[in-house]
């Protein structure tokens, strides 16, 4: 059934790939089923004019078990400029720092409009601050102080995507004020705070320890079921809620039947 | 196989019984990638039992078939009949404070097969469409590699490996808006975070190999160029496993709403971790902690704790036709039809019930059935116009059958917003129109 395909390998000046036998070693899945290597590297090495390799591949591909010629190295300046990601233990964090008075400065300008003066949030936009003991309850409010697990969040996020239509504009030494108010609007870090690279890991959110990794296979376990119930699996059914009650669809109303 | 007699609801009240459904059953054809895609089946029209005479449309000749129409090429760029005008995505503007922050819905109610046309996936952005010159396009790898890599798009068309893929992505949040109750009146808005297409692509595992991903490296850091920079954590297993680096979906190169030129591909995983416009893949040993996976993505529950890292799409169904948006139009025989997913693997089975959980009829499975990708069922009954209560119910290769909503709400309460997978009800009333409800 399956073809094989045959792929042109060309030497080139940008070989990248490890030497045949310094594979990385494979983790997680095993590699599939997948392509014998006939031919390549070796041959590859061995005579200065393109050769070909037989790859017979099934379901996937494994990785190629040979010289790929293609990409470049990243150069240091490349990957600063998109490598900004800050990771909870601080990893990441650039030099830098501010005051909650900076912050509150910042704020009024750049991100009131829309989060309120005191990040109660205006019209439907994100609350930032508040909320705190709300989580058990019917409706939860859901913010910084009250559910966030990592500071570092705040400052990682801040600083990629916000303002929302202006991100990226913000220098370091602001986005560590502007975190430091909005700690502060959380009643996390007294007025004369002032947050920096140095302290920021000291810095911890209430809610860190309400978080805990997926549980369903365990406890949804009941989900799994060999037999699913087929016939007279319950009693008189009833209609217990209508959304047409709530009417807010778009559209207004659904489609009439149309019946002789 | 299964029972093919439908449960006494199904019958018609009064008359004759349905006749079995094998000896009603269309003409199908079996077999890998045959699956028939009727695209866009539009509402019946009603017309009568006996002609009171010759039909209008009949007897004189249409004007469609006297003069020529329009020449081959009027649309360089096909679109589909002004007839359909209606099948479009829609959104929910009360849903989100901007509109470049939000979601538009798949119309599942018209759509039949299994693939999503590309311009009716539905959309989800967090800062709006990043429009990207292909030429200007980087894809780096760094991080726990032994080499840090920059790519082009023409790099990324050349790796060797390519494949083809059939998947589902599904927002986390697809029927979020239904934990409290029936909040909105179709499956459009109810189901329709969803679309199903197939990818051409190369494993994200090429990319990391040729990168050399170090011993300690456990993570991945996906992201992606757009105003919203989006980044997610992605456990190594994955990486190497089965994600793809997709440049194309169905055929031809991706929208510029599905990332183009470039996205991940995050087999029956959540949504928002199948990054859009990705740029950049960091290799670490822990996960970053990201803003989609502190604050949002992780699923309160009712004793104020939250799960975090719910990475799979449990397996879920909908019927689409007879729906809010889809009712019936006549009595006697209908097709009942929707759709079927799992994250964790294939579906094994759907099964049907008309009379709101209490019996259950297996539906017809038609079409390819693939792992991680949707897929179509059928069931073909008679209606004698009598109230129903419709659901359908979803079983995957794991033995995991889809829960009702109470069964959910029961383990998790109402307030986690993402992963609801429970099982859909529509009243169907008897002059047809159907409606969003929950029962018990």
């Amino acid at each position: 059934m399956w073809k094989s395909a045959e792929a042109l390998l060309v030497a080139s000046a940008l070989l990248l790939a490890a030497p045949a036998g310094a594979a990385p070693e494979a983790k997680g899945a095993p590699a599939k089923a997948g392509a014998q290597n006939v031919g390549g590297q070796k041959a590859a090495q061995e005579h200065a004019k393109p050769q070909q390799a037989v790859n017979v591949s099934t379901a996937a591909p494994a990785p190629a078990a040979r010289a790929i010629a293609l990409g470049r190295p990243a150069l240091p300046e490349e990957i600063a400029a998109w490598n900004i990601d800050v990771r909870a233990d601080g990893e990441g964090l650039p030099e830098g720092k501010g005051s909650v008075k900076q912050g509150e400065e910042l704020f009024l300008h750049n991100c009131a409009v829309c989060h309120g003066e005191f990040g109660e949030g205006a019209g439907r936009w994100p609350v930032l601050a508040g909320g705190q003991g709300t989580l058990k309850s019917d409706r939860p409010e859901k913010t910084i102080g009250s559910f966030w697990p990592y500071a570092s969040t705040v400052f990682d996020y801040v600083h990629r995507a916000m303002p929302f239509g202006n991100n990226q504009s913000l220098t370091a030494d602001e986005t560590y004020a502007i975190v430091a108010y909005l700690l502060n609007l959380n009643d996390l870090v007294p007025e004369g705070y002032v947050l920096s690279k140095e302290n920021f890991p000291k810095v911890a959110l209430p809610n860190e320890a309400n978080f805990y990794e997926d549980d369903r296979e365990t406890t949804e376990k009941a989900f799994w079921k060999k037999d699913p119930c087929m016939t007279n699996c319950s009693g008189e059914v009833h209609v217990t809620a209508r959304a047409q009650i709530l009417n807010v669809t778009p559209d207004g109303e659904a489609p009439k039947g149309n019946l002789e | 196989m299964s029972d093919n007699q439908l449960p006494d609801t199904g019958r018609a009240a009064g008359n004759a019984v349905a006749p079995p459904l094998s000896r009603r059953r269309f003409l199908s054809v079996a077999g890998l990638g045959a699956g028939a895609a009727a695209a866009g089946a539009g509402a019946l029209r009603p017309g009568p039992a006996v002609a009171a005479g010759p039909d209008p449309n009949i007897v004189p000749v249409p004007a469609w078939s006297k003069t020529l129409g329009p020449g081959v090429n009027v649309n360089p760029y096909g679109k589909p009949s002004k007839f359909e005008k209606d099948v479009v995505r829609r959104e929910v503007t009360w849903l989100t404070a901007s509109s470049e922050s939000s979601v538009s819905f798949t119309p599942l109610y018209a759509l039949d097969g299994v693939i999503t046309p590309n311009g009716l996936c539905f959309v989800r952005h967090h800062g709006g469409e990043a429009e990207i010159d292909p030429d200007k396009y980087r894809f780096m790898i760094h991080g726990m590699v032994d080499k840090e890599l920059v790519f082009t798009l023409d790099d990324i068309k050349r790796m060797p490996g390519r494949v083809n893929r059939a998947y589902f992505l599904e927002c986390a949040a697809n029927s979020g808006m239904e934990w409290r109750g029936a909040q909105l009146n179709g499956c459009q808005f109810t189901h329709g975070m969803i679309h199903n297409v197939f990818y051409t692509g190369v494993p994200l595992r090429a990319f990391l190999d040729m990168a050399g991903v170090k011993p300690k490296g456990k993570w991945v850091l996906a992201e992606g160029a757009d105003a919203a920079v989006m980044t997610r954590s992605i456990p190594i297993e994955k990486a190497l496993d089965d994600c793809l680096v997709a440049f194309a979906m169905n055929g031809e190169a991706l929208r510029p709403e599905q990332g183009y030129p470039v996205r991940l591909v995050v087999p029956g995983w959540e949504g928002n971790m199948w990054i859009k416009w990705l740029r950049r893949i960091k290799v670490g040993d822990q996960p970053w902690q990201q803003r989609e996976e502190t604050s949002k993505y992780t699923d309160l529950l009712a004793d104020g704790r939250s799960r975090r890292f719910t990475f799979i799409m449990d397996a879920k169904s909908v019927v689409t036709s007879p729906s809010p948006q889809a009712p019936l139009r006549q009595k006697g025989p209908n097709v009942l039809t929707g759709i079927a997913w799992s994250g964790r693997g294939s579906i094994k089975r759907v099964d049907v019930s008309l009379d709101g959980g209490r019996n259950w009829t297996t539906a017809r499975l038609e079409g390819p059935v693939m792992p991680m990708a949707m897929t179509r069922f059928y069931l073909d009954f008679d209606w004698a116009g009598q109230e129903l209560m419709v659901q359908s119910r979803a079983m995957d290769d794991t033995g995991y059958v889809q829960p009702t909503k109470n069964e959910l709400r029961a383990v998790r309460g109402t307030n986690s917003i993402y992963h609801n997978n429970g099982i859909q009800t529509w009243l169907v009333r008897s002059n047809g129109e159907t409606e969003n409800v929950e029962v018990g």
